[in-house]
Protein backbone atom coordinates (compact mmCIF):
# COMPACT_ATOMS: atom_id res chain seq x y z
CA UNK A 1 0.00 0.00 0.00
CA UNK A 2 2.61 2.35 1.08
CA UNK A 3 4.68 1.40 -1.85
CA UNK A 4 2.35 1.16 -3.95
CA UNK A 5 1.78 5.05 -3.13
CA UNK A 6 5.28 5.78 -3.49
CA UNK A 7 5.84 4.46 -6.36
CA UNK A 8 2.39 6.58 -7.78
CA UNK A 9 4.49 9.83 -7.04
CA UNK A 10 7.43 8.86 -8.28
CA UNK A 11 5.35 8.61 -11.53
CA UNK A 12 4.20 12.01 -11.03
CA UNK A 13 7.69 13.32 -11.41
CA UNK A 14 7.61 15.59 -13.88
CA UNK A 15 4.14 17.47 -12.65
CA UNK A 16 5.35 17.75 -8.41
CA UNK A 17 8.78 18.84 -10.33
CA UNK A 18 6.73 21.96 -12.15
CA UNK A 19 4.98 23.01 -9.22
CA UNK A 20 7.73 23.25 -6.97
CA UNK A 21 9.51 24.83 -9.36
CA UNK A 22 6.64 27.48 -10.09
CA UNK A 23 6.52 28.18 -6.36
CA UNK A 24 10.41 28.74 -6.10
CA UNK A 25 10.27 31.12 -9.04
CA UNK A 26 7.09 32.98 -7.39
CA UNK A 27 9.06 33.23 -3.98
CA UNK A 28 12.31 34.82 -5.99
CA UNK A 29 10.84 37.06 -8.21
CA UNK A 30 8.28 38.17 -4.93
CA UNK A 31 11.51 38.63 -3.03
CA UNK A 32 14.13 40.07 -5.23
CA UNK A 33 12.42 41.45 -8.33
CA UNK A 34 8.97 42.86 -7.24
CA UNK A 35 10.39 43.52 -3.78
CA UNK A 36 6.65 44.53 -2.88
CA UNK A 37 4.52 42.99 -0.42
CA UNK A 38 1.10 44.73 -1.70
CA UNK A 39 1.75 44.16 -4.99
CA UNK A 40 2.70 40.42 -4.99
CA UNK A 41 2.79 38.86 -2.06
CA UNK A 42 5.63 36.18 -2.07
CA UNK A 43 4.81 32.86 -1.47
CA UNK A 44 5.64 32.74 2.50
CA UNK A 45 3.58 35.48 3.03
CA UNK A 46 0.48 33.56 1.62
CA UNK A 47 1.52 30.59 3.83
CA UNK A 48 1.90 32.61 7.00
CA UNK A 49 -1.71 34.42 6.07
CA UNK A 50 -3.32 30.95 5.28
CA UNK A 51 -1.79 29.74 8.84
CA UNK A 52 -3.58 32.69 10.44
CA UNK A 53 -7.50 32.15 9.05
CA UNK A 54 -6.82 28.67 10.14
CA UNK A 55 -5.71 29.49 13.28
CA UNK A 56 -8.07 32.18 14.96
CA UNK A 57 -10.80 31.01 16.05
CA UNK A 58 -14.46 32.97 15.59
CA UNK A 59 -17.66 32.37 16.58
CA UNK A 60 -20.13 30.99 14.35
CA UNK A 61 -23.61 31.07 15.23
CA UNK A 62 -25.45 27.07 14.99
CA UNK A 63 -29.31 26.89 15.23
CA UNK A 64 -30.21 23.68 16.46
CA UNK A 65 -34.39 22.99 17.37
CA UNK A 66 -34.69 27.12 17.65
CA UNK A 67 -31.61 26.82 20.64
CA UNK A 68 -28.62 28.98 19.52
CA UNK A 69 -25.46 28.81 20.45
CA UNK A 70 -21.83 29.65 19.59
CA UNK A 71 -19.41 27.70 18.67
CA UNK A 72 -15.50 28.60 18.37
CA UNK A 73 -14.41 28.04 14.78
CA UNK A 74 -10.95 28.91 12.11
CA UNK A 75 -11.98 31.97 10.21
CA UNK A 76 -11.86 30.13 7.03
CA UNK A 77 -13.90 27.32 7.98
CA UNK A 78 -16.63 29.61 8.98
CA UNK A 79 -16.18 31.74 5.24
CA UNK A 80 -16.18 28.00 3.83
CA UNK A 81 -19.25 27.19 5.49
CA UNK A 82 -20.84 30.63 4.38
CA UNK A 83 -19.81 30.18 0.78
CA UNK A 84 -21.41 26.84 0.59
CA UNK A 85 -24.55 27.66 2.11
CA UNK A 86 -24.66 30.76 -0.57
CA UNK A 87 -23.66 28.05 -3.57
CA UNK A 88 -25.91 25.28 -2.41
CA UNK A 89 -28.92 27.30 -2.48
CA UNK A 90 -28.01 28.98 -5.64
CA UNK A 91 -27.35 24.80 -7.12
CA UNK A 92 -30.45 22.98 -5.00
CA UNK A 93 -32.55 26.02 -6.94
CA UNK A 94 -31.09 25.73 -10.06
CA UNK A 95 -31.44 21.83 -10.32
CA UNK A 96 -35.18 22.23 -8.67
CA UNK A 97 -36.24 23.96 -11.55
CA UNK A 98 -34.04 23.46 -14.34
CA UNK A 99 -34.50 19.85 -14.53
CA UNK A 100 -38.45 19.84 -14.68
CA UNK A 101 -37.90 22.60 -17.09
CA UNK A 102 -35.42 20.92 -19.66
CA UNK A 103 -37.26 17.61 -18.74
CA UNK A 104 -40.85 18.73 -19.54
CA UNK A 105 -39.24 20.84 -23.40
CA UNK A 106 -37.40 17.78 -23.97
CA UNK A 107 -40.27 15.38 -23.71
CA UNK A 108 -43.50 17.48 -24.65
CA UNK A 109 -42.86 19.71 -28.27
CA UNK A 110 -45.23 22.22 -27.18
CA UNK A 111 -43.81 23.28 -23.99
CA UNK A 112 -40.25 23.54 -26.17
CA UNK A 113 -42.55 26.00 -28.14
CA UNK A 114 -43.75 28.34 -25.56
CA UNK A 115 -40.30 28.24 -23.40
CA UNK A 116 -37.40 28.28 -26.04
CA UNK A 117 -37.24 31.90 -26.92
CA UNK A 118 -37.96 32.73 -23.58
CA UNK A 119 -34.56 31.25 -22.53
CA UNK A 120 -33.07 32.60 -25.93
CA UNK A 121 -34.14 36.02 -24.64
CA UNK A 122 -32.78 35.83 -20.98
CA UNK A 123 -29.86 33.01 -21.20
CA UNK A 124 -27.41 35.55 -22.59
CA UNK A 125 -27.66 38.41 -20.23
CA UNK A 126 -24.25 37.50 -18.11
CA UNK A 127 -25.55 36.31 -14.12
CA UNK A 128 -24.02 39.34 -13.02
CA UNK A 129 -26.29 41.58 -14.82
CA UNK A 130 -28.79 40.30 -12.17
CA UNK A 131 -27.24 41.75 -9.34
CA UNK A 132 -29.84 44.95 -8.88
CA UNK A 133 -32.28 43.02 -9.32
CA UNK A 134 -31.04 39.84 -6.68
CA UNK A 135 -31.08 43.08 -3.83
CA UNK A 136 -34.12 44.59 -4.76
CA UNK A 137 -36.27 41.34 -5.30
CA UNK A 138 -34.85 39.37 -2.51
CA UNK A 139 -32.57 41.35 -0.27
CA UNK A 140 -28.86 41.47 1.03
CA UNK A 141 -29.34 37.89 2.39
CA UNK A 142 -28.08 34.51 1.94
CA UNK A 143 -30.62 34.10 -0.45
CA UNK A 144 -29.77 37.14 -2.63
CA UNK A 145 -26.08 35.78 -3.05
CA UNK A 146 -27.55 32.24 -4.18
CA UNK A 147 -30.15 33.79 -6.58
CA UNK A 148 -26.97 35.01 -8.86
CA UNK A 149 -25.59 31.73 -8.36
CA UNK A 150 -29.08 29.90 -9.41
CA UNK A 151 -29.09 32.59 -12.69
CA UNK A 152 -25.65 30.89 -13.54
CA UNK A 153 -26.57 27.45 -13.24
CA UNK A 154 -29.80 26.82 -14.17
CA UNK A 155 -29.32 27.37 -18.05
CA UNK A 156 -26.72 24.67 -18.21
CA UNK A 157 -28.80 22.42 -16.46
CA UNK A 158 -31.91 23.34 -18.35
CA UNK A 159 -29.90 23.64 -21.94
CA UNK A 160 -28.17 19.64 -20.96
CA UNK A 161 -31.16 18.50 -19.98
CA UNK A 162 -33.28 19.47 -22.81
CA UNK A 163 -30.54 18.05 -24.98
CA UNK A 164 -30.20 14.72 -23.61
CA UNK A 165 -34.60 14.83 -23.23
CA UNK A 166 -34.17 15.36 -27.65
CA UNK A 167 -31.32 12.76 -27.90
CA UNK A 168 -32.84 9.72 -26.48
CA UNK A 169 -32.47 6.75 -28.90
CA UNK A 170 -35.94 6.15 -30.37
CA UNK A 171 -35.44 2.44 -30.31
CA UNK A 172 -35.46 2.33 -26.20
CA UNK A 173 -38.94 4.45 -26.12
CA UNK A 174 -40.13 1.58 -28.68
CA UNK A 175 -38.72 -0.92 -26.74
CA UNK A 176 -40.55 -0.13 -23.50
CA UNK A 177 -44.05 0.55 -25.44
CA UNK A 178 -43.87 -3.04 -26.75
CA UNK A 179 -43.46 -3.54 -23.24
CA UNK A 180 -45.81 -2.33 -21.85
CA UNK A 181 -44.85 0.65 -20.30
CA UNK A 182 -47.22 3.68 -22.06
CA UNK A 183 -47.54 6.45 -20.08
CA UNK A 184 -45.53 9.47 -20.15
CA UNK A 185 -44.99 9.75 -16.88
CA UNK A 186 -43.44 6.15 -16.78
CA UNK A 187 -41.43 6.54 -20.57
CA UNK A 188 -40.16 9.48 -19.06
CA UNK A 189 -38.94 7.82 -15.77
CA UNK A 190 -37.95 4.55 -16.79
CA UNK A 191 -36.63 5.14 -20.00
CA UNK A 192 -35.84 8.91 -21.00
CA UNK A 193 -34.29 10.00 -17.50
CA UNK A 194 -31.66 7.20 -17.35
CA UNK A 195 -31.00 7.70 -21.20
CA UNK A 196 -30.42 11.21 -20.57
CA UNK A 197 -28.44 10.99 -17.44
CA UNK A 198 -24.82 11.35 -18.90
CA UNK A 199 -26.28 14.67 -20.66
CA UNK A 200 -27.71 15.82 -17.66
CA UNK A 201 -24.34 14.65 -15.04
CA UNK A 202 -22.56 17.21 -17.30
CA UNK A 203 -24.62 19.86 -17.52
CA UNK A 204 -24.44 19.91 -13.47
CA UNK A 205 -20.96 19.55 -13.54
CA UNK A 206 -20.65 22.82 -16.32
CA UNK A 207 -23.67 24.32 -13.96
CA UNK A 208 -21.53 23.73 -10.88
CA UNK A 209 -18.68 25.62 -12.45
CA UNK A 210 -20.36 28.79 -13.61
CA UNK A 211 -22.40 28.57 -9.92
CA UNK A 212 -18.42 28.91 -8.40
CA UNK A 213 -17.09 31.63 -10.72
CA UNK A 214 -20.88 33.91 -9.68
CA UNK A 215 -19.58 33.00 -5.81
CA UNK A 216 -17.26 36.08 -5.59
CA UNK A 217 -19.53 38.50 -6.93
CA UNK A 218 -22.27 37.15 -5.60
CA UNK A 219 -21.14 37.85 -2.00
CA UNK A 220 -19.41 41.33 -3.01
CA UNK A 221 -22.26 42.88 -2.48
CA UNK A 222 -22.77 42.65 0.84
CA UNK A 223 -24.64 39.86 1.62
CA UNK A 224 -22.99 39.04 4.45
CA UNK A 225 -19.33 39.80 6.74
CA UNK A 226 -18.43 36.07 6.06
CA UNK A 227 -17.55 34.17 2.90
CA UNK A 228 -14.73 33.22 0.63
CA UNK A 229 -15.57 35.80 -1.72
CA UNK A 230 -16.34 38.51 0.49
CA UNK A 231 -13.08 38.14 2.31
CA UNK A 232 -11.41 38.68 -1.56
CA UNK A 233 -12.57 42.06 -1.38
CA UNK A 234 -12.29 42.91 2.43
CA UNK A 235 -9.25 42.24 2.66
CA UNK A 236 -7.90 44.04 -0.39
CA UNK A 237 -9.78 47.25 1.41
CA UNK A 238 -7.42 46.73 3.79
CA UNK A 239 -4.29 45.99 1.32
CA UNK A 240 -3.91 42.57 2.51
CA UNK A 241 -3.00 41.59 -0.42
CA UNK A 242 -1.51 37.84 0.69
CA UNK A 243 -5.12 37.29 2.41
CA UNK A 244 -6.68 38.11 -1.08
CA UNK A 245 -4.29 35.22 -2.34
CA UNK A 246 -5.34 32.92 0.14
CA UNK A 247 -8.76 33.22 -0.57
CA UNK A 248 -8.27 32.56 -4.41
CA UNK A 249 -6.54 29.58 -4.07
CA UNK A 250 -9.32 28.23 -1.76
CA UNK A 251 -11.97 29.54 -4.18
CA UNK A 252 -9.71 27.49 -6.82
CA UNK A 253 -8.64 24.76 -5.19
CA UNK A 254 -12.37 23.91 -3.67
CA UNK A 255 -13.82 24.27 -6.46
CA UNK A 256 -11.51 21.77 -8.25
CA UNK A 257 -12.43 19.67 -5.44
CA UNK A 258 -16.17 19.80 -6.19
CA UNK A 259 -15.89 18.78 -9.31
CA UNK A 260 -13.66 15.79 -8.40
CA UNK A 261 -15.84 14.57 -6.05
CA UNK A 262 -18.95 15.05 -8.19
CA UNK A 263 -17.20 12.99 -11.06
CA UNK A 264 -16.22 10.59 -9.09
CA UNK A 265 -20.19 10.21 -7.73
CA UNK A 266 -21.49 10.28 -11.20
CA UNK A 267 -18.91 7.84 -12.45
CA UNK A 268 -19.29 5.52 -10.29
CA UNK A 269 -22.75 5.67 -8.62
CA UNK A 270 -25.16 6.82 -11.93
CA UNK A 271 -23.02 5.46 -14.89
CA UNK A 272 -21.90 2.23 -13.95
CA UNK A 273 -23.22 1.18 -17.29
CA UNK A 274 -21.21 3.46 -19.66
CA UNK A 275 -18.13 2.59 -20.54
CA UNK A 276 -14.71 4.96 -21.50
CA UNK A 277 -17.19 8.01 -20.10
CA UNK A 278 -16.02 10.98 -20.34
CA UNK A 279 -17.57 13.91 -18.97
CA UNK B 1 -70.11 -15.14 -28.57
CA UNK B 2 -69.73 -18.58 -30.43
CA UNK B 3 -65.77 -18.89 -29.95
CA UNK B 4 -64.24 -20.17 -26.77
CA UNK B 5 -62.04 -17.08 -25.34
CA UNK B 6 -58.80 -18.82 -26.83
CA UNK B 7 -59.86 -19.15 -30.23
CA UNK B 8 -59.87 -15.52 -30.20
CA UNK B 9 -56.95 -14.45 -28.34
CA UNK B 10 -53.78 -14.13 -30.88
CA UNK B 11 -55.72 -13.79 -34.03
CA UNK B 12 -54.37 -10.95 -36.28
CA UNK B 13 -56.07 -9.83 -39.00
CA UNK B 14 -54.49 -7.16 -41.24
CA UNK B 15 -57.10 -5.48 -43.60
CA UNK B 16 -56.19 -3.51 -46.97
CA UNK B 17 -53.16 -2.32 -45.01
CA UNK B 18 -50.89 0.43 -47.08
CA UNK B 19 -48.33 3.06 -45.40
CA UNK B 20 -46.85 5.69 -47.63
CA UNK B 21 -43.82 7.47 -46.42
CA UNK B 22 -44.02 11.15 -46.99
CA UNK B 23 -41.07 13.63 -46.92
CA UNK B 24 -41.15 17.39 -47.11
CA UNK B 25 -44.85 17.16 -48.28
CA UNK B 26 -43.97 15.28 -51.38
CA UNK B 27 -44.62 10.88 -51.28
CA UNK B 28 -41.16 9.67 -50.57
CA UNK B 29 -42.04 6.20 -50.73
CA UNK B 30 -44.53 3.42 -51.04
CA UNK B 31 -43.38 0.80 -48.89
CA UNK B 32 -46.49 -1.29 -48.46
CA UNK B 33 -49.61 -1.68 -50.37
CA UNK B 34 -52.96 -3.07 -49.66
CA UNK B 35 -51.73 -5.87 -47.41
CA UNK B 36 -54.47 -8.13 -46.60
CA UNK B 37 -53.38 -11.03 -44.37
CA UNK B 38 -55.44 -13.27 -41.77
CA UNK B 39 -53.15 -14.66 -39.17
CA UNK B 40 -55.06 -18.10 -36.86
CA UNK B 41 -54.44 -18.17 -33.28
CA UNK B 42 -51.24 -20.10 -32.63
CA UNK B 43 -50.06 -20.01 -35.93
CA UNK B 44 -46.20 -19.38 -36.71
CA UNK B 45 -46.39 -16.99 -39.90
CA UNK B 46 -42.36 -16.23 -41.57
CA UNK B 47 -42.12 -13.29 -43.45
CA UNK B 48 -39.78 -13.21 -46.46
CA UNK B 49 -38.96 -10.45 -49.04
CA UNK B 50 -36.28 -8.17 -50.48
CA UNK B 51 -34.34 -6.04 -48.59
CA UNK B 52 -36.47 -2.93 -47.75
CA UNK B 53 -39.38 -4.04 -49.15
CA UNK B 54 -41.10 -3.25 -45.82
CA UNK B 55 -40.74 -6.07 -43.69
CA UNK B 56 -40.28 -4.02 -40.81
CA UNK B 57 -42.85 -1.42 -41.04
CA UNK B 58 -45.58 -4.48 -41.66
CA UNK B 59 -44.19 -5.73 -38.06
CA UNK B 60 -44.27 -1.74 -36.40
CA UNK B 61 -47.78 -1.22 -38.16
CA UNK B 62 -48.87 -4.92 -36.05
CA UNK B 63 -47.51 -3.75 -33.47
CA UNK B 64 -48.82 -0.38 -32.56
CA UNK B 65 -45.60 1.50 -33.05
CA UNK B 66 -46.75 2.74 -36.98
CA UNK B 67 -50.37 3.47 -38.10
CA UNK B 68 -50.80 2.74 -41.46
CA UNK B 69 -52.14 5.18 -44.04
CA UNK B 70 -55.12 2.93 -45.08
CA UNK B 71 -56.70 -0.48 -44.05
CA UNK B 72 -56.78 -2.12 -40.18
CA UNK B 73 -54.63 -3.99 -38.03
CA UNK B 74 -57.08 -6.38 -35.30
CA UNK B 75 -55.43 -8.33 -32.93
CA UNK B 76 -57.81 -10.47 -30.95
CA UNK B 77 -60.18 -8.64 -32.78
CA UNK B 78 -59.48 -5.29 -31.32
CA UNK B 79 -58.38 -2.80 -33.55
CA UNK B 80 -54.81 -1.67 -33.49
CA UNK B 81 -54.35 1.80 -32.61
CA UNK B 82 -51.08 2.25 -30.11
CA UNK B 83 -48.52 -0.39 -28.51
CA UNK B 84 -49.29 -3.03 -26.23
CA UNK B 85 -47.62 -5.58 -23.76
CA UNK B 86 -50.26 -7.98 -25.21
CA UNK B 87 -47.84 -7.74 -29.18
CA UNK B 88 -44.11 -8.43 -28.09
CA UNK B 89 -41.37 -7.57 -30.21
CA UNK B 90 -37.94 -8.46 -30.79
CA UNK B 91 -36.18 -5.44 -32.85
CA UNK B 92 -33.91 -6.22 -35.86
CA UNK B 93 -31.79 -3.34 -34.21
CA UNK B 94 -30.22 -3.49 -30.56
CA UNK B 95 -32.96 -2.46 -28.16
CA UNK B 96 -31.94 -3.49 -24.90
CA UNK B 97 -31.88 -0.72 -22.31
CA UNK B 98 -28.40 0.35 -21.93
CA UNK B 99 -28.58 0.86 -18.54
CA UNK B 100 -30.15 -2.09 -16.73
CA UNK B 101 -28.72 -4.98 -15.98
CA UNK B 102 -29.49 -8.13 -18.31
CA UNK B 103 -31.53 -9.17 -15.32
CA UNK B 104 -33.18 -5.76 -15.39
CA UNK B 105 -33.91 -5.50 -18.85
CA UNK B 106 -36.01 -9.27 -18.59
CA UNK B 107 -37.68 -8.37 -15.94
CA UNK B 108 -38.76 -4.85 -16.90
CA UNK B 109 -42.27 -5.75 -18.97
CA UNK B 110 -43.35 -8.06 -16.19
CA UNK B 111 -42.77 -5.01 -13.50
CA UNK B 112 -44.69 -2.67 -15.48
CA UNK B 113 -47.48 -5.18 -15.62
CA UNK B 114 -47.48 -5.12 -11.91
CA UNK B 115 -45.59 -8.12 -11.10
CA UNK B 116 -43.52 -8.96 -7.55
CA UNK B 117 -40.39 -8.63 -8.82
CA UNK B 118 -38.97 -11.81 -6.66
CA UNK B 119 -41.48 -13.40 -8.96
CA UNK B 120 -40.58 -11.72 -12.03
CA UNK B 121 -36.79 -12.90 -11.77
CA UNK B 122 -37.52 -15.86 -11.19
CA UNK B 123 -39.75 -16.20 -13.74
CA UNK B 124 -36.86 -14.28 -16.25
CA UNK B 125 -34.35 -17.13 -14.75
CA UNK B 126 -35.99 -19.44 -16.64
CA UNK B 127 -36.51 -17.43 -20.07
CA UNK B 128 -32.33 -17.02 -19.69
CA UNK B 129 -31.92 -20.09 -19.23
CA UNK B 130 -33.27 -20.69 -22.49
CA UNK B 131 -31.07 -18.75 -24.30
CA UNK B 132 -28.34 -19.60 -22.42
CA UNK B 133 -27.05 -16.64 -20.48
CA UNK B 134 -28.15 -17.51 -16.73
CA UNK B 135 -24.52 -16.28 -16.09
CA UNK B 136 -24.81 -12.89 -17.40
CA UNK B 137 -27.70 -11.37 -15.97
CA UNK B 138 -25.93 -9.41 -13.54
CA UNK B 139 -23.41 -8.11 -16.86
CA UNK B 140 -24.67 -4.61 -18.22
CA UNK B 141 -25.62 -4.79 -22.49
CA UNK B 142 -22.23 -3.21 -23.25
CA UNK B 143 -20.37 -6.54 -21.40
CA UNK B 144 -22.19 -8.63 -24.11
CA UNK B 145 -21.45 -9.92 -27.59
CA UNK B 146 -24.03 -8.99 -30.46
CA UNK B 147 -26.01 -12.34 -30.45
CA UNK B 148 -26.06 -12.43 -26.94
CA UNK B 149 -27.65 -8.98 -26.95
CA UNK B 150 -30.13 -10.52 -29.37
CA UNK B 151 -30.56 -13.25 -26.98
CA UNK B 152 -31.54 -11.39 -23.99
CA UNK B 153 -34.00 -9.17 -26.56
CA UNK B 154 -35.28 -12.68 -27.26
CA UNK B 155 -35.90 -13.43 -23.00
CA UNK B 156 -37.17 -9.90 -22.59
CA UNK B 157 -40.20 -10.32 -25.11
CA UNK B 158 -40.79 -13.68 -24.05
CA UNK B 159 -40.76 -12.93 -20.43
CA UNK B 160 -43.66 -10.58 -20.77
CA UNK B 161 -45.62 -13.46 -21.86
CA UNK B 162 -47.40 -11.86 -25.02
CA UNK B 163 -50.18 -13.51 -27.19
CA UNK B 164 -48.71 -12.23 -30.11
CA UNK B 165 -44.59 -12.33 -30.97
CA UNK B 166 -43.29 -10.13 -33.37
CA UNK B 167 -39.64 -11.30 -34.23
CA UNK B 168 -37.79 -8.87 -37.14
CA UNK B 169 -35.01 -11.11 -38.19
CA UNK B 170 -33.57 -11.94 -34.66
CA UNK B 171 -31.20 -14.46 -35.41
CA UNK B 172 -29.56 -12.50 -38.12
CA UNK B 173 -26.76 -12.04 -35.80
CA UNK B 174 -26.16 -15.29 -34.61
CA UNK B 175 -23.55 -17.86 -35.78
CA UNK B 176 -25.83 -21.30 -37.50
CA UNK B 177 -24.72 -23.17 -34.65
CA UNK B 178 -26.69 -20.63 -32.08
CA UNK B 179 -29.19 -19.89 -34.85
CA UNK B 180 -30.06 -23.57 -35.12
CA UNK B 181 -30.35 -24.02 -31.64
CA UNK B 182 -32.61 -21.56 -30.98
CA UNK B 183 -34.94 -21.96 -33.23
CA UNK B 184 -35.64 -25.26 -31.83
CA UNK B 185 -35.68 -23.32 -28.56
CA UNK B 186 -38.05 -21.08 -30.20
CA UNK B 187 -40.54 -23.75 -32.04
CA UNK B 188 -40.59 -25.42 -28.50
CA UNK B 189 -41.97 -22.52 -26.44
CA UNK B 190 -44.34 -21.56 -28.93
CA UNK B 191 -45.66 -25.37 -28.83
CA UNK B 192 -45.54 -24.85 -25.17
CA UNK B 193 -47.16 -21.49 -24.80
CA UNK B 194 -50.45 -20.20 -26.24
CA UNK B 195 -48.64 -17.52 -29.11
CA UNK B 196 -49.01 -16.74 -32.27
CA UNK B 197 -45.39 -15.83 -33.84
CA UNK B 198 -44.60 -13.46 -36.87
CA UNK B 199 -41.19 -13.43 -37.64
CA UNK B 200 -39.14 -11.79 -40.53
CA UNK B 201 -36.47 -13.56 -41.73
CA UNK B 202 -33.84 -13.37 -44.54
CA UNK B 203 -33.48 -17.06 -44.99
CA UNK B 204 -35.46 -19.01 -46.44
CA UNK B 205 -33.78 -22.07 -44.86
CA UNK B 206 -35.02 -20.31 -41.57
CA UNK B 207 -38.57 -19.66 -43.02
CA UNK B 208 -38.74 -23.44 -44.00
CA UNK B 209 -37.54 -24.87 -40.84
CA UNK B 210 -40.12 -22.95 -38.73
CA UNK B 211 -43.42 -21.60 -40.58
CA UNK B 212 -46.56 -23.06 -40.84
CA UNK B 213 -47.10 -20.42 -43.40
CA UNK B 214 -44.34 -18.43 -45.35
CA UNK B 215 -45.67 -14.92 -46.83
CA UNK B 216 -43.33 -13.72 -49.60
CA UNK B 217 -43.48 -9.78 -50.37
CA UNK B 218 -42.85 -8.07 -53.87
CA UNK B 219 -39.58 -5.57 -54.03
CA UNK B 220 -40.99 -2.38 -53.38
CA UNK B 221 -44.02 -1.68 -52.81
CA UNK B 222 -44.60 -4.65 -50.70
CA UNK B 223 -47.18 -6.26 -51.74
CA UNK B 224 -48.05 -10.25 -50.91
CA UNK B 225 -46.38 -11.85 -53.52
CA UNK B 226 -46.71 -15.70 -52.50
CA UNK B 227 -48.71 -17.38 -49.57
CA UNK B 228 -46.77 -20.99 -49.04
CA UNK B 229 -48.34 -23.93 -46.72
CA UNK B 230 -45.72 -25.78 -45.05
CA UNK B 231 -46.96 -28.89 -44.98
CA UNK B 232 -43.79 -31.02 -43.29
CA UNK B 233 -44.63 -32.35 -39.87
CA UNK B 234 -41.92 -31.21 -37.26
CA UNK B 235 -39.34 -31.50 -36.17
CA UNK B 236 -38.50 -30.94 -39.42
CA UNK B 237 -35.26 -32.28 -41.24
CA UNK B 238 -33.17 -29.62 -43.12
CA UNK B 239 -31.88 -32.18 -45.59
CA UNK B 240 -35.06 -33.93 -46.39
CA UNK B 241 -36.58 -34.34 -50.05
CA UNK B 242 -39.70 -32.31 -49.37
CA UNK B 243 -37.83 -29.66 -47.18
CA UNK B 244 -35.27 -29.00 -50.11
CA UNK B 245 -38.01 -29.25 -52.70
CA UNK B 246 -39.69 -26.44 -51.10
CA UNK B 247 -36.58 -24.00 -50.09
CA UNK B 248 -35.39 -23.98 -53.88
CA UNK B 249 -38.99 -22.86 -54.99
CA UNK B 250 -39.01 -20.22 -52.48
CA UNK B 251 -35.34 -19.59 -53.66
CA UNK B 252 -36.67 -18.80 -57.44
CA UNK B 253 -39.12 -17.08 -56.54
CA UNK B 254 -37.28 -14.81 -54.00
CA UNK B 255 -34.63 -14.44 -57.13
CA UNK B 256 -36.75 -13.74 -59.78
CA UNK B 257 -38.31 -11.22 -57.26
CA UNK B 258 -34.57 -9.39 -56.44
CA UNK B 259 -34.56 -8.86 -60.33
CA UNK B 260 -37.66 -7.21 -60.68
CA UNK B 261 -36.22 -4.58 -58.20
N1 LIG C 1 -39.28 6.22 -41.00
C1 LIG C 1 -39.16 6.10 -42.34
N2 LIG C 1 -39.15 7.21 -43.11
C2 LIG C 1 -39.03 7.11 -44.45
N3 LIG C 1 -38.92 5.96 -45.11
C3 LIG C 1 -38.94 4.82 -44.41
C4 LIG C 1 -39.05 4.84 -42.98
N4 LIG C 1 -39.02 3.55 -42.54
C5 LIG C 1 -38.89 2.80 -43.65
N5 LIG C 1 -38.86 3.54 -44.77
C6 LIG C 1 -38.76 3.04 -46.15
O1 LIG C 1 -39.72 2.04 -46.31
C7 LIG C 1 -39.20 0.95 -47.04
C8 LIG C 1 -39.38 -0.33 -46.26
O2 LIG C 1 -38.56 -0.31 -45.12
P1 LIG C 1 -38.49 -1.52 -44.10
O3 LIG C 1 -37.60 -1.13 -43.00
O4 LIG C 1 -39.86 -1.94 -43.74
O5 LIG C 1 -37.79 -2.65 -44.99
P2 LIG C 1 -37.43 -4.16 -44.61
O6 LIG C 1 -38.22 -5.03 -45.48
O7 LIG C 1 -37.55 -4.37 -43.16
O8 LIG C 1 -35.90 -4.23 -45.06
P3 LIG C 1 -34.71 -5.10 -44.41
O9 LIG C 1 -34.92 -6.49 -44.82
O10 LIG C 1 -33.50 -4.51 -45.06
O11 LIG C 1 -34.75 -4.88 -42.95
C9 LIG C 1 -37.76 1.28 -47.32
O12 LIG C 1 -37.67 1.70 -48.67
C10 LIG C 1 -37.42 2.42 -46.41
O13 LIG C 1 -36.57 3.32 -47.05
MG1 LIG D 1 -36.24 -4.69 -41.62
Amino acid sequence: MVKGRFESLKGKGVEILSIVSALIIWQLIAVYVVQNKFFLPSFTDVSLAFYSVVSRQMDFPVDILSFTRQIQMPVLIVDLLYSLMHFFIGMIGAFLIGMPMGMLMGWFRSVERVFDPLIEVVRPIPPLAWIPFAIIWIGLNPFGAGFLIFIGALFPIIINTFTGFKNIPRIYVEAAKVLGCNKDRELIRHVALPSALPSIAAGIRIAMGVGWMCLVAAEMFGVSKNGLGYKIWHHYYLHNMDFVLVYMLVLGFLGLLIDRLLRLYVEGRLLKWRTGMVI
Amino acid sequence: MAYRNGDLMGRVSVRGVSRRFVKNGVSHTLALENIDLEIEDKEFVCFIGPSGCGKTTLLRIISGLDTPDGGDVFVSNEKITSPGPKRGMVFQEYSLFPWKTVMNNVIFGPLMRGVKKEKAMEEAEKYLDLVELTQFKDSYPHELSGGMKQRVAIARALANEPEVLLMDEPFGSLDAQTRNSLQCELLKIWQKKHLTILFVTHSVDEAVFLADRIVMLTARPGRIKEITVVDIPRPRNRTSMEFNQLRNHLLKILAEEQENK
